[in-house]
């Protein structure tokens, strides 16, 4: 544990997220776990589009990027036909609640034998800072300049919430990154994921409540502030669904 | 050898296509393709393949994507307006270089049209089946079997070119029952699997990276689509397929491919027999285009070029206009938004074009 090194899933290329962004520590926990699972080189990466796909440049494992909000569908072609292989896709907000809704849901439905990282950062990110499905309440972004207003624009989707009616999903779980316990958690949750898959229980979600330094204006360290007081009091992070659980 | 059954054309390349050694599918329903997925539904099981009834057919052909990359013989099958909706990925399976075959059983359009065959997406198919300038290459048999021999062979060519391969049929082909002589199971092995696919079935302890992407620099992009130009320009030198009918001496030359072929040779047997001089030539790849035996015609001869298609306004028209160059006029003659060609329609049509109006009564 004491031991810190690079995680053999991460390329020696430099990263191409802003300073302080969640998503290099997402991905670099889901190569822990793989690496700790003795999976890393049996893992395939599904990587969508939005600031995720910078991941091209430096997830050193073997992946296959796919147009914006298909990953779920593309997963499921590959998981049909490469049963043995350990398939997750990492998908934004705007990519996965948006355009993507319906290739999620739908996979999930099916309860598809594979993991998605769902990485919440209430924004479109990539593309400058629009209004995503997950955006608060009142917040600024660029096509919401006076505040999401739901009269016009809904409330935000709470996937884990939606995901977890469905009876096919094995596991749904939300986990906050904006601190040590809740990363500790999200670590936890992407293993039970990950070893659920190799069992075929089907279906695993875990979402992660991430930030956005440069699109909210806000420095790293206050991002993590502002998720503790406007985005978990809304997201609430926790278990939604467990297979394991459930059956006991 | 010799497998012949009695099939319904839908059927007859799910078959083919399954013997072509197709192990995935996935499709949404769409009339009138929909033998189709439900004969591959029970079918690919059989064989060991997957079988998805996806939630769309933009999901199903990313799904396809998927298999794909994973170096699986895949095919995906619509009509209309779901081609409009698997635009995305073919664009992308051209993008990643994958191999994939898609299938147009057409119908009326635009928009959602009739259900009832038309040729209508001659243009959509080739010249553009997404965004980004990229093309596939485009079958169009006018038969079961010949529909079954080049479903059968479509996937060489995908693999080959590493790009899509287009199927365009239409609803009449789709649906009519022929007998077909269906080609032998090809037992593909895990050494068959292209050297590319992310798939690590062969060598579970390789250690180098594999992947695809759609995602370029603008130089690596700019390489790949010059690449993809030169690739187009080699299919009009190797690839192109054309049947050339009665053309020896013929004074009016018909161009029509699919079912408007069939309708058109019937008509010329009867203008034949009235001493009519007429050929035609049958396009079997729309793209690349048979330029060449048309460019190459005796114009001295040849009085005019009649384009019959089952759609309006006639859409290889452009096409045929490149190769003739104004050498002779061009005349066209269609039907369309699910309205059949007829034998009777498209003779009297014929008749009047050759007889110079002088066969009005
Ligand atoms: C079909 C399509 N529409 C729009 C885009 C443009 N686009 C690229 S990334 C993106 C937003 C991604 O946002 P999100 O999924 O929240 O991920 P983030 O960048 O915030 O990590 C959009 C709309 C696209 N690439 N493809």
């Amino acid at each position: 544990m004491a031991e810190y090194k690079r995680s053999s899933l991460i390329a020696s290329a430099p990263s191409g997220y802003c300073p302080g962004c969640l998503h290099s520590l997402a991905t670099r926990l889901i190569s822990d776990v793989l690496d700790e699972l003795g999976q890393a080189q049996n893992s395939l990466n599904v990587i969508s589009v939005g600031c995720s796909a910078l991941n091209i440049k430096y997830w050193g494992g073997d992946f296959l990027s796919v147009a914006h909000g298909r990953a779920p569908a593309a997963a499921t072609g590959i998981k049909r036909v490469n049963p043995e292989r350990l398939v997750f896709a990492y998908q934004g907000d705007g990519d996965l609640a948006a355009i993507g809704l319906a290739e999620i849901m739908s996979a999930a439905n099916r309860g598809e034998n594979f993991t998605v990282i769902f990485a919440n950062n209430q924004t479109y990110g990539m593309t400058g800072g629009q209004m995503a499905p997950t955006t608060l309440e009142g917040q600024v972004t660029t096509t919401t300049v006076n505040g999401r207003d739901p009269s016009t624009t809904g409330y935000p989707l709470k996937m884990c919430e939606l995901i977890s009616t469905l009876k096919a999903p094995a596991y749904v779980a939300r986990f906050a990154l904006n601190s040590p316990k809740g990363i500790n958690q999200a670590r936890a949750g992407i293993k039970k994921a990950f070893q659920l898959q190799m069992q075929g229980k089907g279906f695993t979600f875990v979402e992660l409540l991430t930030n956005c330094p440069t699109n909210w204006h806000l420095s790293p360290l206050k991002t993590l502030e502002y998720m503790d007081t406007n985005t978990i009091p809304y997201f609430t992070p926790g278990i939604y669904k467990d297979c394991e659980v459930d059956a006991e | 050898m010799g497998d012949k059954k009695f099939m319904k054309g839908n059927n007859a390349i799910a078959e083919a296509a399954v013997r072509a050694g197709c192990r995935f599918f996935a499709g949404y329903p769409i009339t009138p393709q929909n033998e189709i997925p439900e004969y591959l539904s029970w079918r690919l099981p059989e064989v060991g393949g997957a079988f998805v009834q996806g939630e769309s057919e933009v999901a199903s052909i990313n799904m396809v994507y998927g298999a794909a990359a994973m170096g699986t013989r895949a095919l995906t099958s619509s009509s209309g307006p779901g081609i409009s909706l698997k635009a995305e990925g073919i664009s992308y399976l051209a993008a990643a270089a994958l191999p994939a075959v898609i299938v147009n059983i057409s119908r009326g359009g635009p928009g959602l049209g009739s259900i009832q065959p038309a040729q209508s997406d001659y243009l959509q198919a080739t010249k553009a089946l997404g965004h980004g300038g990229f093309h596939a290459m485009v079958f169009a048999p006018n038969s079961a079997q010949e529909a079954v021999d080049l479903v059968y062979n479509a996937w060489d060519y995908a693999e080959r070119d590493r790009n899509p391969v287009f199927i365009l049929m239409d609803g009449c082909l789709g649906n009519i029952m022929e007998e077909v002589d269906l080609p032998p199971m090809k037992e593909l092995n895990d050494e068959d699997i292209p050297g590319w696919a992310l798939t690590r079935r062969n060598d579970p302890e390789r250690d180098w990276q594999l992947s695809l992407t759609p995602i370029y620099t603008e130089e690596m992009l700019e390489g790949l689509n010059a690449m993809a130009g030169e690739m187009y320009k080699s299919w009009e030198t190797e690839d192109v397929k054309y049947e050339e009918f009665m053309l020896d001496d013929a004074e009016y030359v018909v161009v029509a491919y699919g079912i408007a072929s069939r309708v058109s040779k019937e008509a010329i047997l009867k203008l034949r027999e009235q001493g009519y001089k007429v050929g035609l030539i049958r396009p079997i790849t729309l793209f690349p285009f048979p330029k060449k035996v048309i460019h190459d015609l005796d114009y001295s001869k040849v009085k005019g070029i009649i384009d019959v298609e089952m759609t309006l306004p006639a859409q290889m028209h452009d096409d045929i206009a490149l190769q003739v160059l104004e050498r002779c006029p061009i005349y066209e003659y269609g039907r369309s938004g699910g309205c059949l060609l007829d034998d009777d329609g498209v003779y009297e049509a014929l008749l009047d074009i050759v007889s110079g109006g002088e066969n009005n009564g």
